[in-house]
């Protein structure tokens, strides 16, 4: 800082700027902003050490650590098969009930705890977010992978059932990646609605644990699909996550569910999903410019 | 030398009152409210009452310059300083910045007390825009600087403040943006540490890059920063070199803190998006007679005096003196030091503080306030809410009274002659 001249400039004489740098205009954007998805591309690092201090910070200081994400599906496995089983008759015929429930909360308890978590993921980082500038869809996003790690650590316990029940696989197995993928897409999909909301409006850290619950229920985690009346059938696919249990359990016991999901249940899901996914992505993107007043 | 770096057109930011500090309306009130705006003309709402952060605001700033931002609390700085490191947008106007920027606004943000510091520093790089190859070939430097290399490995949870502090700061100054903002972390840290942050930050400045720094630390605004900027109430008051704009702040500073009836009245201007904000400190004598002057050794009472929009039934005050560099000299609270509870009402409170003697020499010092809950958290903060004058008083009878640059406390003391035995 060698030359102390006049300084002051005129504010809207148009700079000369040396072409080399990186230009940022900051103003008020209106309308429907863009997704931006090459920034979320440039922050992907951001994006893995997020979900990386999620898995590491969540099970510090506790006695079991991991072996609480085994033990969680196994306990509830028990006391579906005998509430539901044992007590209620709900199970499906010819297949052993522990592993069809067991196949079914897989993706269920990953599609819960992703759907929670990216929910409540705006205000928990509002530290962060008051403080950083960052593509807030990093937040929400980094919760639907950090569960992956549970759900590849369930699937240990699976093998384990998989052998005790002496299942054989058959190649529908390939098809499971595409159906988590779809659970991820609707936690998603909701996680950023909900996100959204969520800083504005605290009800929904109410109503989410209430959703989850009513969502469970009207999933077939706990019952056999054929269970369901014919009438009811078309309502229910509205839930995509109805396509997601019936594929998982198609996928894994296919000697036994010969059927596998109807093309119209899976498409039907797969648009709901999608188009939650988009437009709860622009909803966010729209709501994102007031995060840091608001939260 | 003559690019531009941040231009910035015309910036205003105004928030709806309320916005701020209601975190998270409910979906009731919501909608209560928009079918009341339903009711009034076609749709458009009632113009809301608005709090104008920052108001029209212009300058440009050149490649490898170093600015100054001063202002009283609430003048605006954060504000635009969150509009350029695009947290929040601006409600108008625009600031167009030519580089990469890297932003301190707090130091350690993103610190995760149950990850080590190795951790820690690659998660803080990542979210301060660094890759992770960059963020490894500079590891062993990064950790050098905050000399906290013994713990390392070790949950930030047993770091100190000021190990922390250190972290976080070198893993910022070794961003290497090319446009770097900068908000009061220095105020942290010890005395050497400070000294080597304010160096590390010359580094970068002779490196060619651009620098925006907030602070009220006047010594290192001037130390720093060839030309400064004066914000008072959103608005640009001087922009110009540092020593003026310091002069400036100060004077206006002092215009405030003496009312016409001469006594002393350090007030600010209320701002609506705080819920608890101290609106006045003023000084009485034994008697309760207002004062116009405080003088060296001399009795005075204090009297804060607050305002909450939220009820606390554990509050508490703290109440300051600091130099101009912002040395604190006195900074008591109720709680711990004191032992006193307060509780905060909803409206206007006040509390007095007693001095037997004030042992502060001739000088001028920071009134320093702080509203909180004691060990949980604080609710307002100002550690330059205004500036109090004390007057000379010559205590030791000299006829030299105590003066601020040669002593500046005063105490009994004795001089006592060694006698051989």
């Amino acid at each position: 800082m060698a030359v102390k001249e006049d300084m002051k400039l005129q504010a809207n004489t148009s700079p000369e700027a040396s072409p080399h740098y990186k230009e940022t205009v900051i103003k008020r954007t209106r309308g429907l902003a863009a997704l931006q998805l090459g920034e979320l591309w440039a922050f992907r690092e951001l994006l893995y050490f997020m979900a990386w201090r999620e898995i590491k910070v969540r099970y510090k200081q506790t006695l079991l650590g991991i072996t609480w994400i085994m033990l969680r599906p196994i306990v509830s496995m028990i006391v579906f098969t005998f509430v539901f089983d044992t007590m209620l008759g709900a199970g499906p015929e010819g297949v052993p009930y522990e592993v069809y429930a067991f196949a079914g909360l897989l993706p269920w308890n990953y599609f819960a705890t992703a759907l929670s978590r990216s929910s409540s993921s705006m205000v928990t980082s509002s530290q962060l977010i008051t403080k950083v500038y960052f593509p807030r869809l990093i937040v929400p996003t980094s919760e639907i992978v950090s569960g992956l790690i549970d759900f590849a650590v369930s699937l240990i316990v699976l093998a384990a059932l998989l052998m005790y029940f002496k299942i054989q696989l058959t190649w529908t197995v390939l098809v499971m990646p595409a159906f988590l993928l779809l659970a991820m897409v609707t936690a998603l999909g909701f996680g950023l609605w909900l996100g959204a909301l969520n800083v504005r409006y605290r009800d929904v850290t109410y109503i989410v644990p209430f959703l989850v619950q009513m969502w469970f229920f009207l999933t077939p985690v706990a019952y056999a699909t054929s269970r369901i009346p014919e009438s009811y059938r078309f309502l229910l696919s509205l839930n995509p996550m109805v396509a997601v249990v019936e594929g998982f359990r198609w996928g894994l016991l296919s000697n036994y569910i010969t059927e596998p999901p109807t093309g119209s249940l899976v498409a039907i899901a797969v648009i709901i999903s999608s188009v939650v996914l988009i437009t709860g992505a622009y909803f966010f993107r729209v709501t994102e410019r007031t995060f840091a007043d608001v939260v | 030398m003559n690019e531009i770096a941040i231009n910035v057109e015309h910036l205003t930011k105004e928030y709806r009152i309320g916005q701020t500090h209601q975190h998270g309306e409910t979906m009731r009130e919501a909608l209560l409210s928009r079918l009341r705006r339903g009711q009034t003309a076609n749709g458009r709402e009632a113009t809301p009452a608005m709090h104008v952060a920052l108001r029209d605001v212009s300058f440009a700033v050149k490649r490898s310059e170093v600015i100054g931002v001063i202002g009283r609390n609430g003048a605006g700085k954060s504000t635009l300083l969150k509009i350029l490191s695009r947290i929040t947008e601006p409600t108008s106007g625009q600031a167009t910045i030519y580089g990469r920027v890297g932003s301190l606004l707090e130091v350690g943000t993103g610190f995760h007390p149950e990850l080590t510091g190795r951790e820690n520093v690659f998660m803080n790089g990542a979210t301060l825009g660094m890759r992770r190859t960059e963020i490894a070939r500079k590891f062993d430097e990064i950790v050098a600087f905050s000399e906290v290399e013994k713990f390392i490995d070790t949950p930030i949870k047993r770091y100190s403040s000021g190990m922390r502090v250190r972290l976080a700061f070198a893993v910022a100054a070794h961003l290497e943006p090319e446009i770097l903002l900068v908000d009061e972390v220095l105020a942290v840290g010890d005395a050497a540490f400070q000294e080597k942050c304010l160096g590390k930050m010359s580094d970068v400045v002779d490196h060619g890059r651009t620098i925006l720094f907030v602070s009220h630390n006047m010594a290192s605004i001037k130390h720093l920063c060839s030309r400064s900027i004066l914000l008072e109430e959103g608005e640009i008051a001087f922009d110009g070199p540092s020593d003026e704009a310091v002069q400036r702040y100060m004077v206006g500073n002092e215009a405030l803190s003496t009312q016409a009836d001469n006594r002393i009245f350090i007030s600010v201007t209320p701002n609506p998006a705080l819920k608890h904000q101290v609106l006045s400190v003023e000084a009485f004598g034994r008697y309760g007679e207002p004062l116009s002057y405080v003088a060296t050794d001399d009795y005075v009472r204090f009297r804060i005096t607050w305002q909450s929009t939220e009820a606390v039934r554990r509050g508490g005050v703290m109440f300051g003196l600091h130099t101009l560099e912002g040395v604190p000299l006195i900074h008591y609270s109720t709680q711990p030091i004191s032992k006193v509870e307060v509780e905060i009402q909803v409206g206007l409170n006040q509390i007095d503080i007693e001095f037997e003697r004030l042992p502060l020499a001739a000088g001028q010092y920071y009134v320093a306030v702080v509203l909180m809950r004691p060990r949980v958290e604080r609710l307002y903060t100002n550690n330059s809410f205004g500036i109090l004058r004390i007057t000379e008083n010559d205590v030791f009878d000299s006829g030299y009274p105590v003066r601020s640059d040669v002593s500046l406390l005063t105490t009994p003391h004795r001089w006592l002659p060694v006698e051989d035995e």
